[in-house]
């Protein structure tokens, strides 16, 4: 064994799993996880630790899996994390934990998310839960939202003792763990479902379809359902188009109704009554790693996909393991490319796409260098369907039928990063609904502060 | 769960279910809608809510067998459940933001077509209970697929129905009722209309010819109804609108109905395909050469 690098982990095949919807990574098994555990130097002053937006005590059930006990290295993660079956699949760990880690400096950083996703895997498939809380303080507490945010804050007062309801706009509870991020990256019944029935199992309850705003607002959760805070984790859910002209063509979808219908709606399963469009050539426009879970699903629906981006491959805001997995998979990138039109038959399905070619100009207000058109660079690039990814901006919903929640510019609530306050008494935020399209970790932070925030306002209350 | 506490076909392929759902029963309005499944991989259905009750806590939809999941969904019965109703969603009407003493001195048209009478009835009963009687043109294409003609009737000022066939009351569309009504020296300061898009691209037509401001509802394509996947985009006047959370109710002159029209057939081969699969079983796969 080298000791500088990970232990590799197992994966599908590229050329099967292109075809599959079957999860891509297999994940280790425990010797694996032992052998990789035991490249952690156990640092006393832990660097990854504070690379963690939830702050897991890593070292810590890092040596209880290095010692072969794998259920205490569950309860060292849960003390910390509600979704560790979740984050050890989708955090950008190469930025946070690892990207901290001393072993990084020279080799490889310890697999530190394998290796939660291993103990969490193995909780599971062994029964266990985590350890709720005995004594009730007989307090309710209203979720707005169970995305991950929601969860970890619902998760997190569940354990102090509060009464907790989330309540959820769809059919189903999990946000974007269930409409957006695929089947293949996130598997939902044997992965979300189960964490989410954890969370219940902490005493939290759920109700679904509850459209915040439209079925009751915030002040009548308050004045009539006798709840005594409330956190607003609903995301950040409204899908951006470029505004060129031929974006409303027959085949041009947001990646939120294409990942939906895939998703949520299964229609990635030939069973399933749900519509989605099964384009021949396609072209996903953005590069972020909602791009990378369209055009990964439309390669799976059959499609022959085009990631266009109109940075160079640096810029590209997706995770480095979600690029290297699409060009695997065989997605075409084409970089410095940027959309100018959708062209479309006289029956208004699309036949193809006016790009414009760019190149990296002076570095812009993001530290990222500045695209700029290339003159009279135009082509046409044949596609029967675009998937816009630009981005979310939050959804108005709530902030506009609740009196005294202020928001910025860009219609995020406004909250305290520190403890999710908003400008509201009693009324708490957090994730993209405050920061505008983010990760799953980072909102998990913000629901983690959001929940001591309500309690210590509630224990002064 | 959601329980059918009542359930019938008003006519042939057309079905009113009573549904208990208190909390849509409890804030809707009239021009809201709210969005069914029936199972658990059922697709979500958005229907106008056509009446409510907030104290027995129960919302009225009326729907047509279009496709697969609306044919599943007529047979249903009383004491059956829907696995999911969520609502109210959408903006309610205009109407009930306005002042009724105000609306009292206006003369309102409601244009009714099809099935499209079901969300004509809740704002037209609305207007009724304060006191304004507004004039109800309801058409359809023949005598037994008239709906709810004796509750509009309950509610309405005049009610003018008519046939396309001539079969029943007035023989043509319902822009000939207008044209007609407006020549026998009617007066109106607003229109309403609601029914198949083509009905309301040309009752927009006609009435941008009369200079009567008029207010469609639409009803696209969506999938989550909260403004998130953006599957309903419409143009309105120009401008890019999510029918979820701007409408469903938009100012009708200003609606590119072709392009709206042109949308909602994205899905039809698809929705063939689930009908056939329904009535067939699971021997219709495509790959005919007919089908795409």
């Amino acid at each position: 064994m080298d000791v500088l690098k990970k232990v590799p982990v197992r994966e599908q095949d590229p050329k099967v799993r292109a075809t599959n919807f079957e999860e891509v990574c297999l994940g280790y098994n425990q010797e694996e996880a032992m052998c990789e555990a035991s490249r952690c130097i156990n640092c006393r002053n832990a660097q990854c630790v504070k690379g963690c937006p939830v702050a897991i005590d890593i070292p810590g059930f890092i040596s209880k899996v290095k010692a072969g006990d794998i259920e205490a290295a569950y309860q060292v993660i849960s003390e910390a994390s509600a979704l560790p079956a979740v984050c050890g699949r989708v955090c950008p760990q190469e930025t946070q934990c690892e990207g901290k880690c001393i072993r990084g400096i020279k080799g490889e950083p310890v697999s530190i998310g394998k290796l939660e996703r291993f103990v969490a895997d193995w909780a599971r498939e062994n029964g266990i839960v985590p350890e709720g809380c005995k004594e009730k303080k007989g307090k309710k507490v209203a979720v707005i939202g169970s995305g991950p945010a929601g969860l970890t804050c619902a998760g997190d007062l569940a354990k102090m003792g509060y009464d907790v309801t989330i309540f959820e706009a769809l059919h189903e509870p999990g946000g974007v763990l269930v409409y957006g991020i695929p089947e293949f990256r996130l598997p939902k019944k044997a992965v979300v479902a189960k964490e989410i029935e954890n969370v219940k199992s902490l005493g939290v309850k759920i109700e679904t379809n509850v459209v915040i705003g439209k079925s009751i607002t915030i002040d009548q959760l308050i004045e009539e359902e006798g709840f005594e805070a409330i956190f607003i984790g609903s995301g950040a859910g409204l899908p951006k188009f470029m505004g060129i002209p031929g974006e409303n063509s027959n085949g041009v979808f947001s990646a939120n109704e294409y990942l939906t219908r895939s998703n949520l709606m299964k229609a990635f399963d030939p069973d399933s009554n749900t519509p989605i469009m099964h384009g021949k050539k396609v072209a996903v426009v953005g590069g972020g790693n909602v791009a990378m879970d369209a055009a990964r699903t439309a390669l799976r629906l059959g499609a022959e996909v085009h990631i266009v981006y109109r940075r160079s491959e640096e810029e590209l805001p997706a995770r480095v393991e979600e690029v290297h997995h699409a060009k695997e998979e065989g997605i075409i990138f084409n970089l410095l490319t940027n959309p100018t039109e959708i062209l479309a038959d006289e029956k208004g399905w699309v036949t193809g796409m006016k790009c414009i070619r760019m190149e990296l100009g002076a570095p812009d207000e993001s530290g990222r260098r500045r695209p700029v058109v290339i003159p009279d660079s135009e082509f046409e690039m044949p596609v029967d369907c675009v998937i816009m990814s630009l981005g979310t901006s939050p959804n108005p919903l709530i902030s506009s039928t609740t009196e005294g929640l202020e928001v910025n510019k860009w219609k995020c609530i406004i909250a305290d990063e520190t403890n999710g306050k908003t400008t509201k008494e009693g009324v708490y935020a957090g994730g993209d609904a405050v920061t505008g399209a983010a990760t799953v970790i980072l909102a998990m932070g913000a629901g983690k502060a959001a929940a001591k925030g309500i309690d210590e306002y509630l224990s002064n209350k | 769960m959601y329980k059918i506490v009542k359930a019938k076909e008003l006519a042939a392929n057309i079905y009113l279910m009573d549904v208990a759902a208190p909390r849509v029963a409890r804030y809707c309005e009239p021009g809201q809608f709210v969005i069914v499944r029936m199972g658990e991989d059922g697709e979500r259905i958005p229907l106008t809510i056509c009446d409510y009750d907030r104290e027995k806590g129960i919302v009225t939809i009326v729907f047509q067998c279009v496709g697969a999941s609306t044919k599943m969904m007529a047979s249903l019965q009383e004491g059956d459940s829907f696995h999911d109703v969520v609502g109210p969603l959408g903006c309610p009407s205009d109407l009930v933001k306005e002042d009724p003493e105000s609306l009292k001195n206006k003369k309102i048209l409601f244009v009714a077509g099809g099935v499209g009478t079901a969300p004509v009835y809740p704002q037209v009963k609305w207007l009724h209970e304060r006191g304004v009687n507004a004039d109800v043109i309801m058409g359809s294409k023949t005598k037994d697929l008239l709906i709810l003609e004796k509750e509009m009737e309950a509610v309405a000022g005049n009610l003018y129905v008519t046939t396309d066939d001539g079969s029943y009351g007035r023989s043509g569309m319902v822009t000939q009722v207008i044209k007609d009504l407006v020549a026998e020296g009617h007066q109106y300061d607003v229109c309403i209309a609601i029914g198949p898009m083509i009905m309301m691209k040309f009752v927009c037509l006609l009435t941008k010819e009369l200079n009567l401001p008029t207010v469609v509802s639409l009803n696209p394509i969506m999938v989550d109804g909260t403004g998130m996947c953006g599957a309903c985009r419409v143009t309105v006047g120009g401008k890019v609108k999510f029918a979820c959370v701007d409408g469903p109710e938009f100012d009708g002159h200003q609606v590119n109905f072709d392009e709206a029209m042109r949308r909602q057939t994205m899905y039809r081969t698809q929705e063939g395909r689930a009908m056939l699969r329904l009535e067939e079983g699971d021997t219709h796969h495509g790959g005919c050469g007919n089908c795409q």
